[in-house]
């Protein structure tokens, strides 16, 4: 039997592949969307690997340091170090900021850790590893930074001493290592003119200056220049020991927050990019509607310009199912246009996002097979039309 | 008469009541196998009704039809004899429009390969049919054209091929030679005397194509949904 569909695309290829390719782009926007979803998600879940880290210790009542703001104390790690099944622990900070990067700024999280430590960036594209204790950086490729570049954060300048990549933030934003120390200068370190001006308020306090007591006021201004809070500690655990063991641990006895692996996962893909999928899901959503109307509008419009075929067809025997079956074969010929040229598009555009866009084999054939669920659907519309076209209109009269 | 078709008493209402209207009134017809005869009338004399009541698209109120010796419409037993009136039509009866609606996207051997391959033909006994029916019109060298490629002329005949493809014992014709110019119409008409015989197929051909009409041996004057049968001049075409 000859496939009345595929005769009918071949004698109307070029509208057939215009459609498709317009189709396409749809669904290649639809696809996109779905891999910036994805994107977020494994930038999230990169972000809690790459931090080498079981546990995360934060601010009592806090969902910190990724999701909410959180400061604890630069030595509570000693404490934490001190409980059974740690191996590890160190400080971390995270601070978003704008770096200058020659005449522009580019938008940072700023990380302070310690060298060998939990927090470190695990690899290295380029470069090397932090060596000084002050004034080196680790840059993620997508800052723009390169090796021997100085990047400028607050008063001091860094050397760009190596490059990692995939290190970004939840907010997309690249990230840039720097020494724990300096990191911390940098989130509370303010301008001269603002040093100043403290200095001289604190010098008219007659409480914070007594004539009485000499060093009060160096002392007082020491403690307002030096900051001893971190974001976060993150903590390693022995092997073999559960991280909800000595997490719980941390809770009972530090008067701390200590989330495990898991936990933070939830906190920043359940909570944290919850939105931004509830904002992508309504969009995919839209789209796909959007896509069933484009095929229910073309295979109706496509339909009725063969009323009169389809009339002589059904005088001459054609069965319904075989028209029904040439208008469904051609919505899901269409489909699947649409879905070759949309993946094509979705591939060859998604590098050029600013965010990572991940277009995964899965969410590939789901959305193949929604696709063509959507045309057989669509052409319901058409099938129905032509059914009911009277075999008798054939005949004139 | 046992074959061809044969019509007794066939009649046409449309509607109820008071709204009723007698389109076919005890109409009686029979053509022989390979006889081609005329149906003339006027406008809404009732061509286009008997013509589908003919091709199995609507019920006739009352009356017998008759199609190669096979009773296929009885109104007294039940009225039509298959349930599939489509597999009638596709396989004992074949339809000539005016226009020749040949299916664009389909070439020429495929439009008249398609009604075998409907009732169940294989792609190569089809296409063979096909051929030999190109052939026997005259436009095998077109074989492989699209419709659109064709001449008026040449897509008549295609669809001549078409209606005869599954071998019918009846043809249907609709006014085929109404958008054709002398020369074309006489064409036409001498291929589907020449077919009829060919093929010992009755063809009923519905026309009020001047040019045409003293061709015809017998003729049917439909006047009123009332059929008269007269004596055609017969000259045949030169």
């Amino acid at each position: 039997m000859i496939s009345l569909a595929g005769r009918d695309i071949l004698h109307s290829w070029g509208k057939f592949v215009l459609t498709g390719m317009g189709l396409g782009l749809l669904i290649g926007a639809t696809l996109t969307m779905a891999g910036v979803y994805r994107g977020m998600v494994d930038d999230a879940k990169v972000l809690l690997t790459s931090s080498g880290a079981d546990i995360w210790v934060v601010q009592k009542d806090t969902q910190g340091p990724y999701a909410e703001a959180s400061s604890i104390r630069d030595d509570a790690y000693r404490g934490v170090l001190g409980l059974p099944g740690v191996a590890q622990a160190a400080s971390v900070t995270y601070l978003t900021m704008q770096v200058r990067h020659g005449a522009r700024d580019e938008r940072t999280m700023v990380v302070g850790f310690e060298p060998g430590q939990p927090g470190e960036p695990p690899n290295l594209l380029a470069g090397r590893r932090l060596l000084r204790g002050h004034f080196e950086a680790i840059a993620d490729v997508k800052t723009g930074f390169r090796l021997g570049e100085r990047i400028s954060i607050r008063r001091h300048d860094y050397e760009v001493v190596g490059l990692t990549r995939r290190m970004v933030s939840t907010g997309g934003d690249p990230m840039v290592f720097i020494p724990l120390k300096d990191a911390q200068e940098a989130q509370f370190l303010k301008d001269n003119d603002a040093i100043i001006s403290e200095r001289a308020r604190t010098a008219s306090n007659p409480a914070l200056n007594r004539p009485g007591v000499p060093g009060l006021l160096d002392a007082v201004n020491a403690a307002q220049t030096v900051n001893h809070s971190v974001n976060a500690v993150l903590v390693r655990v022995a092997d073999g020991i559960p991280a909800e063991q000595v997490a719980q641990e941390i809770r009972r006895w530090k008067h701390l927050q200590a989330y495990t692996r898991q936990q933070m996962e939830e906190i920043l893909i359940v909570k944290l990019v919850a939105t931004s999928a509830k904002q992508i899901g309504m969009f995919l959503a839209i789209l796909t509607i959007v896509s069933a109307a484009i095929v229910a509008f073309i295979i109706y419009t496509m339909t009725l310009g063969k009323i009169r075929e389809i009339a002589v067809l059904k005088l001459i025997g054609t069965r319904n199912r075989t028209i029904a079956g040439m208008i469904l074969q051609q919505a899901l010929g269409l489909g699947l246009i649409g879905f070759v040229v949309g993946k094509i598009s979705a591939t060859l555009w998604g590098p050029a996002f600013p965010k990572y866009v991940l277009l995964e084999p899965g969410d590939a054939v789901r959305a193949l097979v929604i696709i063509m669920v959507v045309c057989a659907l669509a052409s319901t519309l058409a099938i129905r039309a032509a059914l009911k076209v009277d075999p008798a209109t054939a005949i004139g009269g | 008469m046992d074959e061809g078709i044969c019509i007794e008493g066939l009649s046409k209402r449309y509607g109820e009541g008071d709204t009723a209207v007698d389109a076919l009134k005890d109409v009686n017809m029979s053509i022989a196998p390979g006889e081609v005869v005329g149906l003339v009338g006027p406008s809404g004399s009732g061509k286009t009704t008997l013509l589908k009541c003919l091709g199995a698209v609507i019920e006739p109120t009352r009356g017998r039809m008759t199609l190669g010796g096979e009773v296929i419409y009885d109104s007294a037993q039940g009225g039509w004899k298959t349930a599939d009136l489509r597999a009638l039509r596709r396989d004992r009866i074949g339809f000539i429009f005016q226009a020749p609606y040949l299916i664009p996207f389909l070439d020429v051997t495929d439009n008249v390969a398609l009604l075998p391959m409907l009732a169940g033909r294989a792609n190569g006994p089809s296409r063979a049919r096909a051929q030999e029916l190109l052939q026997a019109l005259d436009v095998a060298h077109r074989a492989k054209a699209q419709p659109s490629e064709l001449s008026g002329g040449e897509q008549q005949r295609v669809s001549i091929a078409r209606a005869l493809a599954n071998q019918p014992p009846v043809i249907l014709a609709d006014e085929p030679t109404a958008p054709l110019d002398s020369e074309r119409a006489l064409a036409v008409m001498r291929i589907l005397n020449q077919m009829a015989s060919q093929f010992q197929t009755a063809i009923i051909v519905v026309t009020h194509d001047e040019k045409i009409i003293p061709i015809f041996k017998r003729i049917y004057h439909i006047r009123d949904g009332r059929t008269e049968e007269e004596a055609g001049e017969g000259r045949g075409i030169a």
